[in-house]
């Protein structure tokens, strides 16, 4: 049986946890199909990664130090994986759908002539078939797909699978030699959307603006909100088109994905597209003073207001409560 | 700068799309085809460089015979000229890119644009896979586009999770849009009368020779669990005792 590889994400250096929900859809393949679950860490010194990796439950880590690595570039990237899946035959590749797995992954499908199935939400096996769940259409469908190749090649939703937990020991970490040719390519500069929030895919609450904010100066009611939750912030696209948000915080279709225990969405009317990144939240509230806003369609509370006069007295209220959980 | 850009019709985005109820496909009667926003975005970022540099636009489609329609209002906006690669199927994300990289091949441009994702697959996969295909450098989810002096170089800078990032790549490239590049115009009514005379050539796909068999299989569509919302609370002081008693987020 053809072994399993999970391209672990890290951000120079940084290990990202969307590594771990691609960890339990790699070993939810295993449970069904056999094989054994390995792990590839990519970058510049960055035996760091390996070694928290390798503490997550995989067989082993491989890891391709490589100074070309410094900066994550498509066209290092996808060629190194692909080294590696040739050398080591493994039958299935698995990395997350953020923007990191979106990029490289298709590359790889490219030079692997391998099917890809994007965003997967679910794994199962009809009689000695693989089925992949996948959404479509913004989320309205729930395509199932078959795929036929070798390798297979899948990016996973982060909040469709839990998070991979520490195992009691470390894997073995095996360094691996991969070349790296950019072609021209060259990684000029990063500018970070600094903030000391939770990310919003890891947030346990979300509060999140849209059109009715109005301006920018108005996130810090939003902010003060956040804070009574330790909540991450988001976006609608009208907020983020309009400047007053930074791209990093677009909740939909197209940006993230989430699925807090709360999702407080503040003057959003709930395009189709916004619905698609955050419909399968536990509990989601909503505050728009339109009451015809398809968003109280899918609110478990909604409140029809206007959130400048609302969303003041919630945190008042909210301060009033000792009990808060953080 | 000879730019090729690839576009694909979708149904309506702003429209709640009906699965068919044997779960084959989505329902398309009476349903407005558009251009997918994200290639609408790479037809007027196309524009936008040929009006600054010069050049010509030549827009590509792979698809159904249908797609005309929607590559003619992409002539309006301004483009010179189309080529639909006529497909009998639908073609997965695989294929497509092999028959692009074919047509390509043949017109030598200097970019490929297209849009990051269609939204009614949602696959996000073609872009990234034809530059594999073509050995080219890749730049996705572009929100800003400029080009060196020497115009052998473009400065992409893409939307990432955590901000922003800016890469340089070398021509020719393919470029993958995001929604912050542009605002797309609207096609002029002259626009739309002298697009009726360009040309799109119609190639089919079975003449260029590439291996288009399936081999993502899209099995069957099913609604999402519909989630029961529509609830109203009548102030701040029950919302927040409803999320603390009912709900028990607090």
């Amino acid at each position: 049986m053809a072994d399993i590889l999970v391209v672990a994400e890290h951000q120079e250096g940084a290990f990202k946890k969307t590594t771990l929900s691609t960890i339990t859809a790699a070993k939810a393949y295993a449970g069904l199909f056999g094989g054994e679950v390995d792990a590839l860490v990519l970058g510049n010194d960055a035996a760091q990664v390996a070694d928290t990796v390798a503490g997550y439950g995989v067989r082993k880590v491989l890891l391709g130090d490589n100074a070309a690595f410094a900066h994550y570039l498509a066209v290092t990237f996808a060629p190194a994986v692909a080294q590696v899946v040739k050398k080591k035959g493994y039958g299935t590749v698995f990395a997350p759908a953020s923007t990191f797995g979106k990029d490289f992954m298709p590359r790889l499908s490219g030079l692997l002539d391998a099917p890809l199935a994007s965003d997967i939400v679910g794994l199962a096996k009809e009689g000695e078939k693989l089925q992949v769940k996948r959404p479509m259409y913004a989320g309205n469908a729930i395509a199932i797909v078959e795929l036929s190749g070798n390798p297979l090649l899948f990016t996973v939703r982060q909040t469709a699978f839990d998070a991979a937990q520490a195992a009691g020991n470390k894997a073995p970490v095996e360094v691996v030699s991969v070349t790296a040719d950019a072609k021209g390519s060259v990684f000029i500069s990063r500018q970070e959307t600094k903030s000391e929030r939770p990310e919003l895919t890891e947030a346990r609450v979300i509060v999140s603006a849209g059109r009715g904010i109005k301006a920018q100066e108005n996130f810090k009611l939003v902010e003060e909100l956040a804070d009574q939750f330790q909540a991450a912030i988001g976006a609608s696209r009208a907020a983020v088109d309009a400047g007053w948000a930074p791209n990093d915080w677009q909740v939909g279709q197209t940006g993230k994905i989430v699925a807090p225990e709360l999702y407080i969405a503040l003057g959003i009317s709930g395009a189709i597209q916004h619905l698609a990144g955050m419909k399968d939240s536990r509990v989601i509230v909503a505050i728009n003073k339109d009451e015809e806003a398809p968003i109280f369609q899918v609110a478990d509370y909604g409140l029809v207001a206007d959130l400048f006069k609302a969303v003041p007295e919630m945190i008042t209220e909210l301060k009033q409560r000792i009990e808060v959980k953080p | 700068m000879k730019i090729l850009v690839a576009i694909k019709p979708v149904p309506n985005p702003d429209e709640k799309v009906k699965i068919k109820p044997d779960g084959s496909g989505v329902v398309l009667d009476n349903v407005k085809m558009v251009i997918n926003p994200f290639c609408e975005i790479a037809v007027e970022e196309a524009l936008r460089i040929k009006e600054k540099l010069g050049g010509e636009v030549v827009i590509l489609s792979v698809g159904p015979k249908e797609s005309e329609q929607q590559m003619r209002t992409a002539l309006a906006m301004g483009a010179e000229r189309g080529m639909l690669a006529e497909a009998p199927t639908v073609l997965d994300p695989l294929a497509v890119a092999k028959v692009m990289a074919k047509v390509v091949e043949q017109e030598n441009p200097d970019l490929v644009l297209m849009g990051k994702q269609a939204v009614d697959d949602d696959n996000n996969q073609v872009g990234q896979i034809l530059s594999a295909l073509l050995s080219w450098p890749q730049a996705t989810f572009a929100s800003r586009v400029e080009f060196g002096a020497d115009g052998k170089k473009a400065l992409v800078t893409r939307e990432v999770d955590g901000g922003l990032e800016t890469i340089e790549v070398p021509l020719p490239a393919v470029v993958t849009t995001d929604l912050r590049l542009n605002e797309p115009r609207y096609a002029s009514l002259p626009g739309i009368m002298k697009a009726k005379k360009k040309e799109v050539k119609v190639i089919s796909v079975a003449s260029l020779n590439v291996d288009v068999a399936s081999r993502v299989k899209v099995l069957s569509l099913s609604a999402p669990k519909e989630r029961v919302g529509g609830r109203k609370v009548a102030d701040v002081t029950e919302l927040v005792a409803k999320l603390k008693n009912e709900a028990k987020v607090l």
